[in-house]
């Protein structure tokens, strides 16, 4: 029997094990990552591999201990090095004497046959059309609501009036989501959540707006952003992500099927400054950035694993774009080395930057219109 | 009119090509000042820290160029051929450039991609020929003599010398030979490398860089990896570590990177893996704007000293 195991990614994996089950699949769950994943990471991932690279070989080396035998992991057809990494990761792993299989699931646009190949190695069991349709749709249902209670958490947690009450609500989400069984379940279950939020007592007041773009796997991964935008709404700031797994999914898995481009308004937003596609999310990084500049937002943070080479690209344009539009910009190198006190109190400055900033173009607003007034 | 064009990233790769064109269509070439410590000091004046050296060097002959000529040259590489496309530094190079030196407005921003058509190249050069009023025979006759020079420049390698550097030939018959492998941009700056290929031919040593092992037998090296690299340099290098793995022409191999270089620790780390089991040995260079002389000497020193003696008692055995 395959025993299979894939990358630990935000709240990902509860879809993920559903799935895999449901396809007939013993599934060994990806523990959290945790110090000890990391230094397995950078105790055999090379000196420069960026961040998501080593917890994810971290991961693996974690679930082969715990008996796995199929490795799945996603490809990309570049120039972003992440497409190369389950390559070089199966290297590195053979390398050290474990025995398994990589199973790499490509973009469908260019390499349709391979994935169809390697998607039906993952199927062990005897699978009517109709079964397909059930487990995809439920799968592919959990993943928009894990993604949907997220988002939730994140707009209330600066209102909230007791600390944490919103990370609590969130836990419990992600408990019921995790527990459904069936899709109908799902349906009272995003209704219980909804009301669970509102449950929750909120300030009135209009707080600091704060945008977060970057490379894909340490904004969905909390482990490897430090919980920045939980830090974030402690400090009663409203934070939006640029990116979800699941808008992900659709605009480079399912566009791609069709052969389109995914996200295009928001290349189109960023092509005055970056005009050539250059891999990984360096311009849609550029393009969240003008997005959230129009939308009103005081600022933009980019989060970026150390050594990344799209998000350098998108870091050396930024502060123009930024300056340009007259938002704040913070930018967050995150490697194994980064301390969360260190991380706490460069946002507090930079929120405080954002603070101090609106309150002048407040009282700097007023003045053109006395003057009008008084003429 | 003056066209300036840096010393730094793809020239190395391919500047007789641009040089020979803008001079026959009768533009003035102004080529930067080699690399110095001031060049690289203004580099990392204007780039971010984790950009890698190559990258913040570029920028300092950008700043060394920019108010003596008319027009900067900043080429847009996305591809030379089907397979691959370059690093994305290379592909987002004008936008970051126009980003990180504000005061840089006289930009010659040509985009090369080739990867369409066999025509595509003559299409862009009697575009940049255009931009210039320049007729269409002139074009024609600047492109061709373009080629032709670039084909000149690989040949000088394949028959063993190193044009950039200005070595015509190395003996065949010294006693230890050695790979430096790494891409143009690192290993044919002298500043940048060191001077690490002189260093090693002074000591010696017969060096074969990527670009002189020919193209016909890097081509036999395509199905070694499970997925193609997806950069055009870093596959040059792979493919001649694994013909140089497969017909054992040199004794070791030096990898010569840049410190946060992106690509390069996919490429390091295959190349590591593949010569342990191969035998060969192996030794990274990595090299950033810190890198002292007299370190890398000794690690040099070192690695052709260990070989010697390697291949000495291989001799003495089967005497």
């Amino acid at each position: 029997m395959r025993k299979v195991a894939f990358p630990y990614m935000g709240k990902s994996y509860i879809a993920f094990k559903n799935l895999l089950t449901a396809f007939g699949n013993e599934v060994v769950l990806p523990p959290k990552p945790t110090e000890e994943t990391i230094s397995y990471g950078t105790k055999y991932a090379p000196e420069f591999a960026c961040y998501p690279f080593k917890i994810v070989l971290g991961t693996f080396v974690q679930v082969l201990e715990a008996g796995a035998n199929t490795l799945v992991s996603s490809g990309g057809v570049g120039p972003c090095r992440a497409g190369l990494y389950t390559t070089l990761q199966e290297k590195i792993l053979k390398d050290l004497g474990y025995e398994f299989e990589m199973i790499t699931l490509e973009p469908p646009g260019r390499h349709f046959k391979d994935l169809m190949q390697n998607i039906k190695k993952l199927v062990n069991a005897p699978l009517t059309f109709r079964d397909y349709v059930r487990i995809i749709r439920f799968a592919w249902r959990q993943l928009v609501l894990l993604d949907k209670v997220e988002q939730l958490s994140h707009k209330v947690r600066s209102l909230e009036v007791k600390k944490g009450a919103a990370t609590r609500a969130y836990k419990e989400c992600v408990e019921m989501i995790a527990a459904a069984e069936k899709y109908e379940d799902l349906r009272e279950i995003e209704r219980e959540c909804e009301l669970l939020y509102d449950k929750i007592e909120k300030k009135d007041f209009d707080p600091i707006k704060i945008g977060i773009v970057g490379e894909i796997y340490v904004l969905l991964e909390p482990a490897s952003n430090l919980e920045i935008e939980e830090m974030l709404g402690d400090l009663g700031v409203y934070v939006e992500r640029s990116m979800f797994l699941s808008d992900y999914t659709i605009s480079n898995a399912v566009m791609d099927l069709f052969h389109m481009a995914g996200e295009r308004d928001v290349k189109k937003t960023a092509s005055p400054y970056f005009k050539e596609m250059c891999g990984g999310h360096g311009r849609e990084s550029v393009g969240n950035a003008i997005l959230f500049a129009k939308m009103g937002f005081d600022g933009v943070i980019q989060l970026s694993p150390f050594t990344c080479i799209p998000e350098i690209v998108a870091k050396s344009i930024l502060p123009k774009v930024c300056r340009d539009h007259g938002i704040g910009f913070l930018t967050i190198s995150l490697d194994e080395q980064t301390g969360k006190e260190g991380l706490r109190t460069r946002l507090e400055a930079f929120v405080d930057l954002l603070t101090s900033k609106r309150r002048k173009a407040k009282s700097f607003t007023v003045k053109p219109q006395m003057a009008k007034e008084m003429a | 009119m003056k066209v300036g064009i840096p010393r730094a990233l793809s020239y190395y790769a391919y500047y007789p090509f641009f040089e020979t064109f803008f001079k026959k269509l009768g533009i003035e070439v102004v080529v930067s000042d080699e690399s110095t410590k001031e060049i690289m000091d203004m580099g990392i004046e204007d780039t971010i820290t984790d950009a890698c050296v190559p990258l913040k060097l570029f920028h300092g002959h950008v700043r060394n160029l920019m108010n003596r000529v008319d027009y900067v040259f900043v080429p847009r590489l996305v591809s030379v051929n089907r397979e691959a496309t370059f690093c994305p530094k290379f592909l987002g190079l004008p936008d970051m450039i126009v980003c990180s030196i504000p005061q840089f407005k006289n930009m010659l921003e040509v985009r090369i991609d080739l990867k369409k058509s066999r025509f595509e190249l003559f299409k862009i050069c009697m575009k940049l020929a255009m931009t210039f009023k320049k007729g269409f025979f002139r074009a024609y006759n600047a492109y061709l003599n373009a080629c032709y020079s670039l084909n000149n420049y690989t040949h000088q390698f394949l028959q063993g010398g190193i044009p950039p550097l200005g070595i015509v030939g190395q003996k065949k018959n010294n006693p230890i030979s050695l790979a430096v492998l790494g891409y143009p941009y690192i290993l044919y700056d002298p500043y940048m490398s060191l001077d690490l290929i002189k260093k090693l031919i002074s000591m010696g040593v017969y060096v074969v860089t990527p670009e002189m092992i020919s193209k016909g037998e890097k081509e036999k090296q395509v199905g070694k990896l499970k997925k193609n690299l997806f950069w055009t340099f870093s596959n040059e290098v792979i493919r001649a570590a694994y013909s140089l793995f497969e017909n054992r022409k040199v004794d070791g191999i030096i990898h010569v990177t840049a410190f946060g270089c992106g690509p390069d620790f996919i490429v390091d780390k295959l190349m590591e893996i593949d010569a342990k089991k191969h035998n060969m040995p192996f030794l990274t260079v990595t090299i950033d704007e810190h890198t002292g002389q007299e370190g890398l000497n000794t690690r040099l020193e070192a690695f052709v000293d260990m070989l010697k003696i390697k291949k000495a008692k291989k001799e003495a055995a089967l005497a």
